[in-house]
């Protein structure tokens, strides 16, 4: 059986608990991912049109890896913390409202580790 | 203040918004759209993790006219959320409040965004 609490707790890690520090969060993640844009374009043009070889050597350069794992760890929570303060404003069912944010921000965590586990993969194995 | 009797975000089909208030409502449904295009992303490192004929299927899969419209959608939303949320950033130092920079710079983000696009379009 799943133990409920430990779900609760592990959709609980994303979340923000005062107001202020979700706002300063938000922008924080929002400057850092502002250049890391760059990266993310190139890594989505290697992965769509580049040879396997060369994908993977574009993410063993060690500027590229450090910039793709920041972007992937940052753009989750930037994207948890995003989609919390819309169902804020439009899920008025307060109960309904909070089961929603843990649930987002389960499903966020959960890709989230899928995709960082994935690189370590390729970086490990690949 | 009973909890019904509290403030309410801008109702959204009651009235014809200004230039501003549209440009405002896509930022929230670029982020909602990035958030969900986030398995597009995870998908393209699961692919590469999983081996070379994965990622060679996915190549093929992603060439397909839908994935690439996807894709591209995908592209501008970013391109969108990232003018808009500099906008914000502006904002929130206290620059940029000026009625008159209103649509200018919404206008301004717009043409950013569709121009971003296009040279990352012709780039790629």
């Amino acid at each position: 059986m799943v133990n409920k609490v430990l779900i609760e707790k592990a959709a609980g890690v994303l979340l923000v608990k005062s107001a202020v520090g979700h706002w300063r969060y938000q922008r924080l993640t929002a400057v850092v991912l502002t250049p890391l844009t760059l990266w993310l374009l190139v890594f989505l043009h290697k992965a769509l049109n580049a040879s396997y070889a060369e994908t993977l050597g574009w993410i063993s350069s060690p500027v590229n890896t450090l910039a793709i794992i920041a972007w992937t760890v940052l753009v989750f929570y930037h994207a948890a913390l995003g989609v919390q303060v819309v169902l804020e404003d439009y899920v008025s069912n307060i109960e309904l409202r909070h089961k929603a944010i843990l649930a987002t921000n389960l499903v966020f965590l959960i890709f989230g580790l899928v995709a960082l586990l994935s690189i370590i993969f390729i970086l490990l194995v690949r | 203040m009973t909890a019904n009797n509290r403030p309410l975000s801008p109702h959204l089909q009651v009235y014809r918004l200004p230039l501003t208030g549209l440009i405002s409502i896509t930022h929230r449904i670029t982020g909602v759209l990035l958030s969900i295009g986030l398995l597009l992303f995870v998908y393209l490192l699961f692919c590469i993790a999983a081996g070379e004929s994965s990622y060679a299927d996915m190549q093929a899969l992603m060439a397909s006219w839908f994935c690439r419209l996807v894709y591209w959608g995908f592209i501008f939303a970013l391109f969108f959320h990232l003018c808009h949320g500099i906008r914000h950033l502006l904002w929130d130092i206290g620059e940029t409040f000026a009625p008159e920079t209103l649509n200018r710079y919404a206008l301004y983000e717009l043409i950013i965004a569709v121009v971003f696009t296009l040279i990352a379009f012709i780039i790629f």
